[in-house]
């Protein structure tokens, strides 16, 4: 029988893995939710767009899975631009019901497509020799593929929190998460801010979208599929929180690790008994505005 | 000249057919067009459609008309709407399909009070057979490869003891039952039970695998739906490196569907496995499967178990219009009429077992390894023959009555 350390620090590194794909994945949609109080459904799409660009990146063009991932972020990125000037903007006024419909009808229309052309079929990406196998910490080895998630979302955090607390830009776009009426009166460009901001949100959800192939596989359906996880971190931690998302996928992702290994029987209820509990105590979320 | 190719035609059909009447089933196709699970469908609309093709000619002067439903999601309340339509508004004389045990559970009363004879192509929950006199089985019990694999195991692969990771829905809860009653016969004792989760949403497998791995028993029997979640369990498996720890992998074919073999990389070699189907199995009927599926889809896609078991039901339904001269208006004829139907299909022989109305088959203990060629297959360790549902050979919980 192993230790109870062993295991807690077993579970602890699962955890931090799940949930830097969470938070990688949820940041843009919690951003969009909150600057622009725009219910965005299709941002999974964007997820599942990245995840088949990195696909066919390195297995038809053959390019390494690195520079894969960053291109196709880059990539979803520059091509969220359009529909967020050409098609939600156009409902930035409207009620929540018509955003939703607009972005789930997009979803679906991202689903039928790539099934189109990809198949039905999960997909999966050959990774370079150091990310497979596993890293030995001298009491227990750890697979390469989830400590490269951890390092890289603890960068990316680190440069997130640089970009939101430390730049000129990051305190408009504080600013007008805020208020946006006084931002845009003191002369903030907000529309210029948010495409800014969505794309830097979907292109991050693509990038998640990439990293959860080796994870889950990928099939068009992640689109819609996982859109529950990232909604309830976004939910969890508050409308537009950095801090509040980096906490809510933390918390969800230990606890839903926690309670996979621990009692398995109760399966995916855990993740479920945080979410109430913590809207309960804290309807607008960790860091949300009540 | 298309009017003259008719004529001719309708001269010609006039003429062999004879007093023969020309009649046209009509055939409801239910299999998940979308959704996570759509893949599952068309790996046996595919089958479907290309025996249709290859066989129209066959049952002349009848023809068949297909109308295709969308199965929807794994909980059986899309299917029941569509195949209750199918039935009623659409008047089909057969319904075929069904990926998902839910589907076929829920549909039962419905089938029974339009006595429209079920044909399943999938489906693997033991008792859905019992539900309805006129639901006949042509794919598998979740008991057709999980029993046999548990004196397997033990005696052969020699794991003393084991840990069992299931989807929990009922075609899991079934093979594993199936997996746990062979392996305690034989000697073998199950250590851990480990339910991972609903069939909806692929999840992360690591805490629970590694959960295993902490425990160590001599193997691991896994039960996923052969989708995506296939592809999931192997990388979890890979990445922890259970092998490398000594738990074997070992399963039902689910775990290693031929369309998904060859991505799922090293991690699947040495991966153990019971089943009906491989396209690697060496019978004819089998090659010349291949061929045909290769030369209509591809070389890049591969026909699975669940495409195996499409062909077959198709061919026995086409055998039953034959036999029936085309009239398939009398539900228990149909069904009477396939009852003790045999042939050498993909899978090898099998046969509809008159007193349950579900398939005999052999079933093979496949390894996978690399082949010489670079691609991933399976190797044939040993075969059992005829095999029956042992769930209703032994009086099973729900497989009783």
């Amino acid at each position: 029988v192993p230790h109870v350390a062993t295991i807690a620090v077993s579970i602890l590194f699962d955890g931090l893995a799940y949930a830097m794909f969470l938070f990688i994945t949820s940041v843009g949609l919690s951003v969009t939710m909150g600057l622009m109080g725009f219910v965005n459904l299709a941002h999974g799409a964007f997820a599942m767009c990245g995840g088949f660009f990195v696909v066919s990146l390195t297995r038809t063009l053959g390019i390494g899975f690195v520079p894969s991932l960053v291109i196709a972020s880059v990539a979803v990125g520059l091509i969220s631009i359009p529909f967020e000037r050409y098609l939600y903007r156009r409902l930035y006024k409207s009620t929540d019901l018509e955003q939703v419909l607009l972005t789930i009808g997009l979803a679906f229309m991202a689903i039928a497509t790539f099934t189109y052309f990809y198949g039905p079929i999960p997909k999966s990406v050959p990774l370079p020799a150091w990310l497979q196998g596993d890293v030995s910490l001298g009491f227990r080895a750890f697979p390469s593929y989830r400590a490269f998630l951890i390092v890289l979302g603890a960068v990316l955090i680190a440069l997130l929190w640089y970009a939101f607390e430390q730049t000129n830009i990051g305190a408009k776009i504080r600013a007008a998460v805020d208020n946006r009426r006084m931002a845009e009166s003191v002369g903030i460009n907000v529309d210029r801010l948010f495409t800014l901001t969505f794309a830097l949100g979907s292109g991050l959800a693509a990038l998640g979208g990439g990293l959860a192939i080796q994870l889950f596989g990928l099939t068009p359906s992640f689109a819609v599929i996982y859109l529950v996880l990232f909604l309830i971190v976004v939910a969890v931690g508050g409308l537009g929180s950095l801090k509040g998302t980096l906490l809510a996928a933390l918390v969800l992702g230990i606890f839903d690790t926690t309670g996979k290994y621990l009692l398995a029987d109760a399966g995916g209820f855990f993740i479920y008994a945080v979410v109430v509990v913590v809207l309960l105590i804290k309807p607008a979320g960790f860091y949300g505005r009540e | 000249m298309k009017l003259c190719r008719w004529l001719g035609l309708a001269a010609l059909a006039v003429a062999v057919g004879g007093q023969a009447q020309a009649a046209e089933v009509k055939i409801g196709v239910v299999l998940p067009y979308s959704g996570a699970n759509a893949d599952l469908g068309h790996q046996i609309d595919k089958a479907f459609d290309l025996y249709v093709k290859l066989h129209e000619k066959d049952i002349a002067p009848h023809k068949v008309t297909i109308i295709k439903r969308d199965e929807g999601p794994p909980t059986g309340a899309q299917a029941k709407t569509v195949t209750t339509e199918l039935i009623t508004n659409d008047k089909v004389q057969l319904v075929t399909g069904f990926v998902f045990s839910p589907s076929a559970i829920a549909l039962a009363p419905v089938i029974t009070q339009s006595k429209v004879p079920m044909v399943i192509a999938n489906a693997g929950t033991a008792w859905i057979t019992n539900l309805s006199p006129y639901i006949v089985r042509l794919s598998f019990s979740m008991w057709h490869p999980a029993y046999p694999m548990g004196a397997y195991a033990h005696d052969k692969i020699g794991c003393k003891t084991a840990a069992v990771a299931y989807t929990d829905f009922p075609p899991g809860k079934d093979s594993v039952e199936a997996f746990k009653t062979g392996f305690e016969k034989a000697g073998g004792k199950v250590t851990l039970s480990i339910p991972m989760g609903s069939p909806v949403q692929v999840p992360d497998f690591t805490p629970f695998l590694q959960r295993v791995k902490d425990a160590h028993p001599d193997c691991l029997y896994g039960f996923i739906p052969s989708g995506a979640h296939a592809a999931g369990l192997m990388k979890a498996y890979g990445e922890l490196g259970l092998r490398k720890a000594g738990v074997k992998l070992i399963g039902p074919m689910d775990l290693i569907p031929d369309n998904k073999l060859q991505d799922m990389g090293d991690a699947a070699i040495g991966t153990i496995v019971m089943g009906h189907y491989a396209v690697d199995l060496d019978n004819a009927e089998n090659k010349a499967f291949n061929a045909e599926w290769h030369k209509a889809y591809g070389p890049d896609s591969y026909p699975d178990f669940m495409s195996a078991a499409g062909w077959d039901t198709m061919h026995a339904i086409f055998d039953t219009i034959k036999k029936l001269n085309g009239d398939l208006s009398d539900g228990a004829k149909v069904v009477d009429a396939m009852k003790g139907w045999s042939t050498n299909g993909p899978r090898g022989h099998v046969m509809i077992d008159p007193a349950t109305r579900d398939i005999v088959q052999d079933e093979y203990a496949m390894e996978v390894y690399r082949k010489p060629d670079g691609k991933l297959g399976e190797r044939i360790l040993g075969t059992t023959k005829a095999v029956k549902d042992e769930c209703k050979v032994l009086k099973v919980g729900r497989c009783a009555s």
